[in-house]
């Protein structure tokens, strides 16, 4: 080994504290972004691997009931490779013991021949026999989340009957990844999806011969846009609901969504972290290097070229860089496995393979390294220019002046150790601002990782306190007169009622087009309302539809503007609608028009298609089993349900990562604050043991030290504040946000927290460095000039 | 003469430098009186400083006692000694150990904050000829007034002994007799006990007494006939 490199491992060993801190800033980096990333690629790679074995379906459509005749022609469509008809209703579902109402998606399937696309996957029991009556396979996660057994029977109400239908098998499908009522909630409790025999299930909705939901599959490279339109051409008189591509269907759209916050995730924070490492970096070196003016010099009297030299400090750089990389896969790869981990809570693939791909590595090591080169160069360019000679001398003395206070003649107020401390911070104006920045962005970056706690807890309470405020919400199964109010009304433990219309809508302007529904609602409608994201209620225009903002984007429409509205459902009108505004919902991509006016489009008479209902609270229980006696209730949702899975679901996420980006940001704070009091304490060890000769105390003489890096802390948490403000903004922006715009709401005690864990971290560095401060040698210091 | 200001007996000090021991003072007996101006001479690695420093408090014997009037220093802990430097003692060291980011009032306001019945800091500053350069940084002085700012800071607290370690080492000649006058005049004039470290024999004329050190023992004790004063001094 070159001498040299040994000089290397010593500095190395000498610096061992150090060193460590700086590489797991780097390594919590590193972590974060290989993490993230390959939690991202691996969630890409199930997706794709699970959509190709199960030949998951491009195009989707329901109609109403169309003749399997119809089918094809459907093949017939131009770039369609093959499509599959089936019958698929919804219907209650029954559990002993469980009041609430639950929904079953019956699918039929023919056992005997398994399909050509949205393959099932086996994971328990048998399929049900072909032709078998009452014999189902359910969903795994309603399975588990519902502690079921195969073997079980439950109720189910087909067409107004109820029948028992047992268990014998339990399977997933791509179709079914994210299963969920219709929100963008995971609803595993709540929703059951049973395969069931096609026959019997066609029999038991007077379907036989028919079929009201298509899956095709299109030809390599074929787009889903020509295939949407011929299908929707082709459903039209058979009361089709619109069809939707692969990336409008719900469990690939919530995905998708997650999949592409991954990303950001991935990208942003880190970066963050790579930053701040390299700025410690930079000072570490700095300082280092300055130390080892003589060294340089002696190196450079006995003939080391500079380049030797400057070879010999990014060596020593590389080293930090590579221990925080290594450390930084392997966090990697545990927070990988365990985000992997959560996402099987509701994501439900057959195979779910975490993977880490090489590149992710190379990339973060790379990036290190250069942020660390860039900011060892700057420090090792300055002293290697010097000549052997003038290194060889020691550093001019530090020159001070009067601070700013004192020039402007209010220097009396403080006391000689708080000069101390103010001029050191003033010569030194740029590390005192690193450090700031370091601190304040541990900071920024912990307010940024748990502020989504505070984002949900005030969305939810916007959207089931304020927004949809009915405790239960009914759907028929047909539009109905609005006199069924009256009869919803007399049911057990019924406070209030309030009536109104949905209609599958396909929304047009020019060559933008977007499914979704109008809701019709009563003038003085209470429990359903419109809210912006400042909670002004939006005020309906008579005789115009009011657009959620995004919908409005999406079509790019303006109020004022007239929309092509197809209605999806009765005579299937089609008219020009006006828009009479844009409201900015937290939520959905809605369309709200005053109900007369919506019944009036579709030229029907007054009729309803669901109620929201305000219930006492005695009477629900007797409510809830008398709605699951009534066939026209085909659909009925508890609020408190849907808020309770959503809390639980989102509690675990939240404090997962609330975990982790407390370590993290724990991590960044330990690694500014302690290398900076050690820099400090290095530079000023010989005027600190010189107090403490005169007689100062180890407290006293720690103030002077530490109250520097006090004041630096007490400045970077209001700022890190800020910054978490605006970095949490930054992340929200980037955010998809096709379902749900989370609102940048931060509550008080997410900044209190942040600043608290930094400061606690803060103060805990400071200590270790105390510890030397209180074994300063001031016998030795006295002999040595510094 | 009055009662002794120090009293050692046996003062042994054992360093270990990693496997080797090397033994700084073996056996001392000292004792120094009030207002007594002592010069000790030595060799490097005689025990001079090692003497002085646990004389000043800034380290304890490995075996011995010493005391300091009523204060036992020996098994004193860290913060008793830090107490006893505090309240009676005033160093002086050859690099003369300014703080520099505080001017010349205040690296002596440093001391007299903390010190119990101090003098006024400029006080203590026109002592040592300062009295003009109160605001001037430790950047701004040379070499012999940035050690009159040390000396000044080490008499502001009224300490009742001032050790020095090699004060001229870092001087020229001209300052170094500049610097030996303020403390010749301390002694003289507070009456404080003073004790100086040097390598140059030539100070040794305006000692009270002389004390030799050779491999960490006393070696030889002289009073010189006629105590001289720093400028009929030379070297």
């Amino acid at each position: 080994m070159k001498s040299l490199d040994r000089k290397l491992l010593r500095d190395v060993w000498l610096l061992k504290t150090q060193v460590v801190s700086i590489a797991l800033v780097i390594a919590c980096g590193i972590g974060g972004f290989i993490g993230s990333l390959s939690t991202h690629s691996s969630l890409l790679w199930s997706r794709q691997h699970y959509y190709d074995t199960a030949r998951f379906a491009h195009v989707f459509a329901t109609a109403k009931r169309a003749p399997a005749s119809l089918a094809t022609k459907l093949r017939g469509i131009p770039g369609v490779a093959e499509a599959e008809t089936r019958v698929v209703r919804d219907a209650q579902l029954s559990l002993p013991g469980v009041v609430p109402p639950m929904i079953a998606r019956l699918i039929g399937l023919d056992f005997a021949h398994p399909p050509g696309m949205n393959r099932l996957t086996l994971k328990g029991g048998r399929w049900p026999a072909p032709g078998a009556k009452g014999e189902v396979a359910v969903n795994q996660r309603f399975l588990v989340a519902r502690g079921l057994k195969l073997g079980q029977t439950m109720t189910v109400l087909l067409n107004g009957k109820l029948e028992r239908l047992t268990l014998v098998g339990t399977a997933l499908s791509p179709e079914y990844i994210y299963a969920t009522r219709g929100g963008g909630m995971p609803d595993d409790e709540w929703f059951a999806v049973l395969w069931i025999d096609e026959r019997s299930l066609a029999a038991a909705f007077n379907m036989e011969g028919a079929f009201n939901s298509v899956l095709l599959r299109l030809q390599h490279g074929t787009s889903s846009g020509v295939a949407v339109e011929a299908l929707d051409h082709l459903l039209e008189p058979y009361g089709g609901f619109g069809a939707v591509g692969r990336e409008d269907q719900v469990s690939d759209k919530i995905l998708t969504q997650e999949i592409n916050e991954q990303k950001i995730f991935g990208t942003v924070l880190p970066a963050v972290f790579l930053l701040v490492a390299a700025f410690i970096l930079n000072v570490v070196l700095h300082r280092q290097v300055n130390a080892q003016r003589g060294e340089i010099a002696a190196l450079k009297a006995l003939g080391y070229p500079d380049r030797d030299i400057a070879v010999h400090y990014l060596k020593f750089a590389s080293v930090i860089v590579l221990l925080g990389v290594a450390l930084g896969v392997w966090l990697g790869h545990w927070l990988g496995s365990a985000m992997t981990g959560l996402y099987t809570d509701f994501f439900h693939f057959p195979e779910f393979h975490y993977r880490m791909e090489p590149w992710l590595v190379l990339a973060g090591a790379g990036a290190t390294l250069a942020a660390a080169f860039g900011g060892a160069l700057a420090a090792i360019h300055g002293v290697v220019r010097l000549r052997a000679a003038e290194a060889l001398r020691p550093p001019a003395p530090a020159e001070f002046r009067p601070l700013l206070v004192e020039r402007l003649g209010y220097g009396q107020l403080l006391t000689p150790s708080q000069r101390m401390i103010m001029r050191n911070l003033e010569r030194k104006p740029l590390r005192a601002l690193i450090t700031v920045a370091g601190i304040a962005a541990s900071v920024a970056i912990l307010i940024s990782g748990i502020f989504w706690g505070d984002a949900i807890e005030w969305f939810m309470d916007v959207q089931f306190n304020r927004v949809q405020r009915a405790q239960v919400s009914v759907g028929f199964a047909e539009a109905v007169p609005r006199a069924a109010r009256w009869e919803l009304e007399r049911l057990p433990g019924v406070k209030q009622v309030e009536v109104q219309r949905a209609i599958p809508v396909r929304l047009r302007a020019g060559h933008r087009s977007y499914r979704t529904a109008i809701t019709g609602l009563a003038d003085d409608a209470q429990l359903q309302r419109i809210l912006d994201a400042d909670l002004h209620a939006a005020k309906l225009v008579p005789g115009a539809v009011l657009l959620t903002t995004r919908l409005a984007e999406r079509l790019a429409v303006r109020p004022g503007d007239t929309i092509q509205a197809e209605l999806l459902e009765g005579e299937r009108i089609k008219a020009g609608l006006r828009v009479g505004g844009s409201v900015d919902e937290m939520a959905g991509m809605n369309a709200w028009m005053r109900l007369e006016d919506l019944n009036h489009l579709a030229r029907e008479a007054d009729l309803v298609s669901g109620a929201g209902l305000l219930v006492d609270r005695d009477g629900e229980r007797a409510l809830l089993e008398r709605l699951k006696q009534i066939p026209a209730a085909a659909v009925v949702i508890v609020t408190r349900t849907l808020v309770d899975t959503f809390r639980e679901t989102s509690a675990k996420n939240v404090l997962f990562f609330t975990t982790i980006l407390t370590v993290f940001a724990a991590t960044i704070a330990v690694g500014v604050v302690y290398n900076n009091a050690r820099i400090q304490l290095a530079e000023r060890a010989w005027e600190l043991a010189s107090l403490r000769v005169l007689g100062f105390t180890r407290g006293e003489v720690s103030v002077l030290l530490l109250g520097e890096l006090g004041l630096e802390i007490a400045a970077a948490i209001p700022l890190g504040f800020v910054a978490g403000f605006w970095l949490a903004a930054l992340l929200l922006w980037f955010m998809p946000h096709d379902v749900i715009s989370f609102p940048l709401v931060i509550y008080p005690g997410t900044y209190l927290f942040a600043g608290a864990v930094v400061a606690a971290a803060g103060v805990a560095s400071a200590l270790i460095v105390r510890n030397r401060i209180d074994n300063l040698d001031l016998v030795g210091v006295l002999k040595t000039r510094e | 003469m009055s009662a002794p200001v120090f009293q050692a007996r046996g003062l042994t000090k054992v360093y270990r430098m990693g496997e080797a021991e090397v033994h700084a003072l073996r056996g001392v007996d000292l004792e120094i009186f009030a207002g007594e101006f002592i010069v000790l001479l030595g060799p490097s690695g005689s025990g001079k400083s090692t003497l002085l420093n646990i004389l000043g408090g800034l380290d304890t014997p490995t075996a011995g006692d010493v005391r300091f009037l009523e204060h036992q220093l020996t098994g004193a802990d860290e913060a008793e000694l830090t107490r006893y430097r505090r309240e009676h003692v005033g160093f002086v060291f050859q690099f003369y150990n300014l703080i520099p980011s505080l001017t010349a009032q205040e690296n002596v306001a440093l001391v007299t904050d903390i010190a119990v019945a101090p003098m006024p800091a400029h006080e203590a500053l026109d002592w040592v000829g300062l009295g003009e350069r109160l605001d001037h940084f430790p950047s701004q002085l040379s070499g012999g007034e940035q050690q009159r700012v040390a000396i000044a800071r080490a008499i502001a607290k009224r300490p009742q002994v001032l050790l020095c370690d090699e004060p001229t080492g870092a001087l020229d000649y001209e300052t170094g007799k500049l610097v030996l006058e303020v403390i010749a005049k301390i002694n003289a004039e507070l009456g404080t006990t003073a004790m100086v470290i040097t390598h140059n024999a030539a100070i040794s004329g305006m000692a009270d007494r002389v004390l030799r050190l050779g491999n960490g023992r006393i070696v030889g004790e002289e009073k010189p006939a006629r105590k001289l004063t720093p400028a009929e001094i030379s070297w």
